[in-house]
C-alpha cells in the first residue's frame, strides 16, 4: 500500500492505462506541457506525446465530440474538463452522441470514453466555478457516474471506467485533489456500481458521496463519542446507478436515514435515495428521512454567506440529532 | 468518369430517389412515424463525393437526411426501409428511425439530429484514423445551416490544428428548414468562412455529378495523402419540404422550378443519351425496374419483418453485461 495524493492516484491509473493500451489517450485543457489544473496528467505528456496526450483549444463541445468520435473506433479517451461548470458545453456532445449512440444504433457503435471533471465548492470561487452538477449526470440513460471519495477510488474507478465499454463521468472534487489515502500497489480496478460501508453502526444510516463522505465519517464520530449514537456510512461513489439493494440492506438494518449532499436539493442523490428507499424498504422506517443539502442559491462569493450556503458534518450531526428527537 | 461508372451511378441515384419517393408514400399511410428527412434533388452530392471516396473503406457521418448517404456506404435498402417501418431488422433495430440510421460494418458511423453535432465526432473519427495509422479518410455531410453552430468553428479549428484526415462536405441547398440562407447567414458562400481556418476549399455545382466528382477527387486526394481538412461546398437544393409536414411558404414554386430544370439524374441521364450510352426507353425501363425492387423485395421486406419485442426495450443502453463484470463488480465474469 502506497500512501498518496488523489491527483496522484488519478495520474497512475492514466499512466498504467496509456502504457498498455494506445489507444488509450487523454485530452483537456492544459493538460498535457502544463501538467494539468490539478496535476493529474502531470508527466504524460513527456512520456507519451502530443498526439496521446492532447492539450486542447478552449472549446468543450468540439473537443468532448472529437474524443466521443474516436472512441466510436475503439480509442479510449480520457477526457478533462477542467471545472465541471464548463461541462454545460459539452452536455449536447456527452448527452445526445455518447450516451445514445449504442441505443440508437441498435447496439453498434458504442462509446467507450471517459469525462472526468473537478466538481464541488472550492474556496471563494463565485457562482460560476462553484458548482455541483452530479444531479445532471445521473438522470441520462447510457451514461453511468462515479464519484470517487479518496485516491483509492479516484485509481481503481479511473481504471475500471476506462476499460468500460460505457461512457462514464467520473466527478472528481476540487477540495480532494490533495487528501492522501491508501492505495494498493498491485494493480486495482474499483466497481463501478455498487455502494460500500465506509464505517458500519447499528442506529442510523449516513448516505453521503465524493466530499459528503467525509462529512459522514466526521460526524459518526461525533455522534458515536458525544451522543452514544451509532452511525453507519454508506459510500455511493456510484451515482449511476444507485445501489438499490446496498441502500435497502443498510436501511433495513438501521431503520433511520439521513443523505448528505453538497449539492442543492430539488432533483438530487437526496431526493432519489428517499425514493429508492420507498420503493424498496418503506415499512423497514422509523423516521422520515432527512436530506443535508446546500442553499438553492448560485453560489456567494463572500465567506460568510458561502459557508451558509454549503453543509458540513455539524449539520449532518443535526440532523441525526433532530431524527432522535435530541435537537 | 468512366462510362460504366456513370452508368451505374444513374442507377443508384434512380434507386435514391425513387426510395424517398416511396418514403413519402409510406409516410402519408402512416407506416413511417416520427420526423422524416427526404434527399430529392440533392442526389448527385452524395453520389459525387463517395464515387471519389471509398464506400465501406471511408468513414461517413451525417445528419437527420441520411438515408442516401447509408445506401450509398452499402447499406441494404431493406434494412433501412425497415428501419423507417421500426421493425426489428431495421438497420438500427429499430431503435433509431429515420433521422438514426446506422451500418457500422459499412462504416457509415449514422445520423444524428443535432444540427451540427457530427463535426466534432468526424474530426475524432479522423483522429482515432490518424492514430491507428490507416489510409481511411472521414466524411462529414451536413447541410449551410449546420455551419452556424458553434462547433462548426471549434471543429475546424482542431481540425486543421492537429492535421486530420476529414471531409466537410457541406450540402448547401439555401435553406435550414423554412430560414433562406440570406436571412440566417452573414455570408451566403460557406467556403468562404473557411478560410480563416487555413483549411482549403473549394465551391461547385451540386447539381452535375460529374463536377462534383472532379471537386471532390481533388477533395479526397488532399485529404488522404495526409495534408489535413478539406471543405467542399456544394451547391444544390432540396425539392420537397424540410421534413413532411412544410408547405413550402417561404419560398416560390418558381424557384422550384429553376432547379428542377437542372435535376441531377436528368443531367447524367441526358448525357448518357446523347453520348449514345442509352435510350430513353432504357431510362423509363430502368425506373420500372427499380420501382418492381422497391416493391417487391424492399417494402415486402419492410412489411413483413417482426417489431422489436417490448421484453428487449433495455437492451442496447449499456454493453451487454456479462462483458463487462470485472469493471462493473469488480469481479472477473
Ligand atoms: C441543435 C438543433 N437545433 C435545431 C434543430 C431543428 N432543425 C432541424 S434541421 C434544421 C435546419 C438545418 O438546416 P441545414 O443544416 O441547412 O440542413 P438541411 O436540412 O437543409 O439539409 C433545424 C433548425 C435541431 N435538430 N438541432
Ligand atoms: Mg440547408
Amino acid at each position: 500500500m502506497a500512501n498518496i495524493m488523489y491527483w496522484e492516484a488519478i495520474q497512475r491509473a492514466h499512466d498504467e492505462e496509456m502504457a498498455r493500451d494506445p489507444l488509450v489517450i487523454c485530452m483537456g485543457e492544459d493538460i498535457g506541457v502544463a501538467g494539468g489544473t490539478y496535476k493529474a496528467t502531470k508527466g504524460l505528456y513527456e512520456k507519451y506525446g502530443p498526439l496521446r496526450v492532447m492539450d486542447t483549444p478552449i472549446s468543450e463541445g468540439g473537443f468532448t465530440g472529437l474524443g466521443i468520435g474516436a472512441s466510436f473506433l475503439g480509442v479510449r479517451p480520457v477526457i478533462e474538463i477542467m471545472s465541471v461548470n464548463f461541462a454545460w458545453l459539452a452536455m449536447d456532445q456527452m448527452f445526445n452522441s455518447a450516451a445514445k449512440v449504442r441505443y440508437m444504433s441498435g447496439g453498434q457503435l458504442t462509446a467507450p470514453c471517459v469525462f472526468r471533471s473537478a466538481g464541488g465548492a472550492a474556496h471563494q470561487l463565485g457562482a460560476q466555478h462553484s458548482a455541483r452538477m452530479e444531479k445532471v449526470f445521473m438522470g441520462i440513460a447510457g451514461l453511468r457516474v462515479v464519484t470517487p471519495s479518496n485516491p483509492k477510488q479516484a485509481y481503481g474507478l479511473l481504471k475500471s471506467a476506462i476499460r468500460c465499454d460505457d461512457p462514464v463521468f467520473i466527478n472528481e472534487h476540487e477540495l480532494m485533489y490533495n487528501m492522501k489515502g491508501e492505495v494498493p500497489d498491485g494493480e486495482y480496478f474499483h466497481p463501478l456500481e455498487g455502494s460500500e460501508i465506509a464505517r458500519s453502526g447499528t442506529d442510523v444510516t449516513l448516505f453521503g458521496y465524493n466530499i459528503s463522505v467525509h462529512w459522514c465519517l466526521k460526524a459518526a464520530e461525533i455522534l458515536d463519542k458525544q451522543y452514544g449514537i451509532s452511525a453507519e456510512v454508506v459510500d455511493l461513489y456510484s451515482l449511476s446507478p444507485l445501489d438499490r439493494a446496498g441502500i435497502k440492506t443498510s436501511v433495513s438494518k438501521t431503520h433511520r436515514a439521513v443523505i448528505a449532499e453538497e449539492d442543492e436539493a430539488p432533483v438530487g442523490v437526496g431526493s432519489e435515495v428517499i425514493a429508492i428507499i420507498n420503493e424498496e424498504c418503506f415499512f423497514e422506517l422509523d423516521a422520515a428521512p432527512v436530506r443535508v443539502h446546500s442553499a438553492l442559491v448560485p453560489q456567494p462569493y463572500n465567506h460568510t454567506l458561502e459557508k451558509a450556503a454549503i453543509p458540513d458534518h455539524e449539520d449532518v450531526v443535526k440532523a441525526v440529532l433532530k431524527l432522535f428527537g435530541k435537537a | 468518369m468512366k462510362i460504366e461508372d456513370k452508368k451505374r451511378v444513374l442507377r443508384e441515384m434512380v434507386l435514391h430517389r425513387r426510395f424517398e419517393e416511396r418514403c413519402y408514400q409510406a409516410y402519408i399511410e402512416r407506416k413511417i412515424g416520427g420526423f422524416l428527412h427526404l434527399y430529392p434533388g440533392q442526389e448527385a452530392c452524395c453520389n459525387g463525393v463517395m464515387e471519389a471516396a471509398r464506400p465501406g473503406h471511408d468513414y461517413v457521418i451525417t445528419g437527420y437526411r441520411d438515408h442516401v448517404h447509408a445506401i450509398k456506404c452499402g447499406a441494404d435498402p431493406k434494412a433501412v426501409m425497415a428501419e423507417l417501418y421500426g421493425k426489428e431488422t431495421g438497420s438500427s433495430k429499430g431503435r433509431g428511425g429515420s433521422m438514426h440510421i446506422f451500418d457500422g460494418d459499412k462504416r457509415f458511423m449514422g445520423g444524428y439530429a443535432l444540427v451540427g453535432g457530427p463535426f466534432p465526432l468526424a474530426a475524432g473519427i479522423a483522429k482515432a484514423i490518424q492514430l491507428k495509422g490507416g489510409d481511411e479518410i472521414a466524411i462529414c455531410f451536413l447541410g449551410d445551416a449546420a455551419n452556424n453552430q458553434g462547433v462548426f468553428h471549434e471543429t475546424l479549428n482542431m481540425a486543421a490544428l492537429w492535421k486530420l484526415p476529414v471531409l466537410f462536405v457541406c450540402e448547401n441547398n439555401l435553406y435550414g428548414i423554412g430560414t433562406s440562407i440570406e436571412r440566417s447567414t452573414a455570408v451566403v458562400h460557406q467556403h468562404k468562412r473557411v478560410a480563416a481556418y487555413n483549411i482549403p476549399a473549394d465551391e461547385c455545382d451540386g447539381q452535375d455529378i460529374e463536377i462534383v466528382y472532379e471537386a471532390a477527387r481533388k477533395a479526397v486526394d488532399h485529404v488522404r495523402s495526409g495534408n489535413g481538412p478539406y471543405f467542399l461546398e456544394l451547391m444544390t437544393y432540396r425539392y420537397r419540404g424540410h421534413s413532411m409536414s412544410d408547405s413550402r411558404g417561404y419560398r416560390s414554386r418558381e424557384e422550384e422550378e429553376l432547379w428542377k430544370q437542372r435535376d441531377p439524374i436528368f443531367i447524367l441521364r441526358d448525357r448518357l443519351i446523347k453520348d449514345g450510352a442509352m435510350t430513353m426507353a432504357d431510362f423509363e425501363a430502368l425506373e420500372k425496374e427499380t420501382d418492381a425492387y422497391i416493391e417487391n423485395e424492399v417494402i415486402k421486406f419492410a412489411e413483413e419483418s417482426p417489431e422489436p419485442r417490448v421484453e428487449d426495450l433495455e437492451k442496447y443502453v449499456f454493453a451487454d453485461r456479462a462483458t463487462q463484470l470485472p469493471w462493473l463488480t469488480g469481479k472477473a465474469a
